[in-house]
């Protein structure tokens, strides 16, 4: 018991909040689990919102594995496969975070410095992902066009596949649009953002030269969950609609269909980054705590439990965002 | 560190790494069938969703209860504090989610009178 009493005094106690455990469970334990549970209750009230928006839009909501093809250093179609990869990461992480927090339980401290720092590797390469992730939503993949009304309609070859607008259409030289730069004209106003690739004319003019390039709307048949390709007159007349070329994704715009999905996207993929972000940074404060031997003197390594707690909820989000926004 | 001894900690590596054997295959199966969609499964409506996502659901509630019993150590908690936790959380969440997803699909039901998909 002298023990005890000794460390309580010693430095780095401040947040034990003393010698009291009510449920056997420490001040910055328990904290840390009640922020926890208003944490998951935030990220619950996002994921509610976009299960409401998407409710409400069920006949016309983007295919999320038409939306995330893209793995590094491959050409092609690959839906889901990357995303995976993101969550096995994150889980990954999350098992050498565990093994760090059962090596403090023994007081080896070689063992939790080494897991400590593959957990935080785990976590920069799941930010890359995300950051990989967020660039070819925003730079899009095929583009689109968007009615007058606010609706997507997109291009699809023979087989159902979506085709690129670079694939089809011929860009003519007598409609090149030059960037509005601050130095080339009035110095206050500027371009919103990147110019598409080709103007509203070029994509209708080529598509009438594409017989073999259909026209699919957002809407989904809901007996078969695909999105509906119109016959060519009924293209001719949402073509006629026709105001823009969209390329990518923004808040505002979405080549893959209702700019909802595109918001909530960022939101909450950027929310949970967010967390991931933070949570490296504390894990890496923990880290170097440990190395510098605070806990060693302290004689435990709650600490690296209760940031474990938080990492492993961010984990724990991460696996129903994924379900909410890939898979379901 | 005399103190230290009188802890009763013992080693859950291998129960660590079967906890995320078990997770890495549900994830797994997920993109499996995520990326084939069986029809039978992706068509079947059941109680407002398809049978597929009722898949998904009950096997992201498995991994969810995976990573909070074993890695957030749940398991070994008091079972007041596992209560406390536990139970409020999810009550307010199954609370929320219902509300918002019927209310989502009344408006849904409503509005697509209004929206026109042909010009």
């Amino acid at each position: 018991m002298e023990a005890t009493i000794a460390t309580e005094n010693k430095e780095g106690e401040t947040w034990s909040g003393g010698g009291k455990k009510p449920l056997g469970s420490s001040y910055g334990k328990m904290m840390m689990w009640f922020f926890i549970m208003s944490d998951a209750l935030t990220f619950s009230a996002f994921l509610g919102a976009y299960g409401l928006m998407r409710f409400k839009f069920i006949d016309s909501w983007p295919i999320a594995d038409e939306v995330f093809t893209h793995v590094p250093f491959l050409h092609g179609h690959f839906p889901m496969y990357y995303v995976a990869f993101m969550t096995f990461i994150l889980i990954f992480s999350s098992v050498t975070m565990v093994l760090a927090v059962d090596a403090g339980h023994q007081m080896k401290k070689a063992k939790v410095t080494l897991y400590m720092l593959l957990t935080i590797i785990g976590g920069l390469i799941f930010l890359g992902s995300q950051a990989w992730e967020w660039k070819n939503f925003i730079g899009g993949t095929y583009g689109s066009l968007i009615l007058q009304d606010g609706k997507v309609v997109q291009f699809v070859d023979a087989s159902g596949h979506q085709v690129a607008l670079e694939d089809f259409v011929t860009k003519s030289a007598a409609n090149e649009r030059v960037a509005h730069t601050k130095s080339n004209g009035l110095w206050y106003v500027q371009d919103a953002g990147a110019l598409p690739p080709f103007t509203t004319s070029e994509v209708i003019e080529s598509f009438k030269n594409s017989p073999n390039i259909s026209l699919r709307t957002e809407e989904v048949d809901l007996a078969t969950k695909h999105k509906i390709i119109l016959s060519r007159e009924d293209a001719n007349k949402f073509l006629s609609k026709a105001t823009g070329v969209v390329k990518g994704a923004n808040l505002k715009i979405n080549e893959y269909g209702n700019t909802l999905f595109a918001d909530f996207f960022f939101f909450i993929t950027g929310f949970h980054g967010f967390h991931v972000f933070s949570g490296i940074l504390i894990n890496i404060i923990i880290f170097f705590n440990v190395i510098i031997g605070t806990y060693e003197r302290r004689g435990h390594y709650e600490m690296v439990e209760k940031v474990g707690l938080y990492w492993h909820f961010v984990d724990l989000v991460w696996v129903f965002v994924f379900t909410f926004f890939y898979l379901v | 560190m005399a103190h230290d001894q009188e802890h009763e900690h013992e080693s859950h590596v291998g129960l660590i790494w079967k906890v995320f054997g078990a997770l890495s295959l549900i994830t797994i199966v997920e993109v499996i069938l995520g990326i084939l969609k069986p029809k039978g499964l992706h068509l079947t409506i059941f109680l407002g969703t398809s049978l597929l996502n009722w898949i998904f659901l009950i096997l992201t509630l498995v991994k969810a209860y995976g990573i909070a019993w074993y890695f957030m150590h749940l398991k070994q908690e008091k079972s007041g504090l596992r209560r406390a936790i536990v139970w409020t959380t999810v009550f307010l969440i199954c609370y929320l989610a219902t509300l918002l997803l019927i209310e989502g699909g009344y408006i849904g039901d409503v509005m697509s009178n209004y929206t026109k998909w042909s010009y």
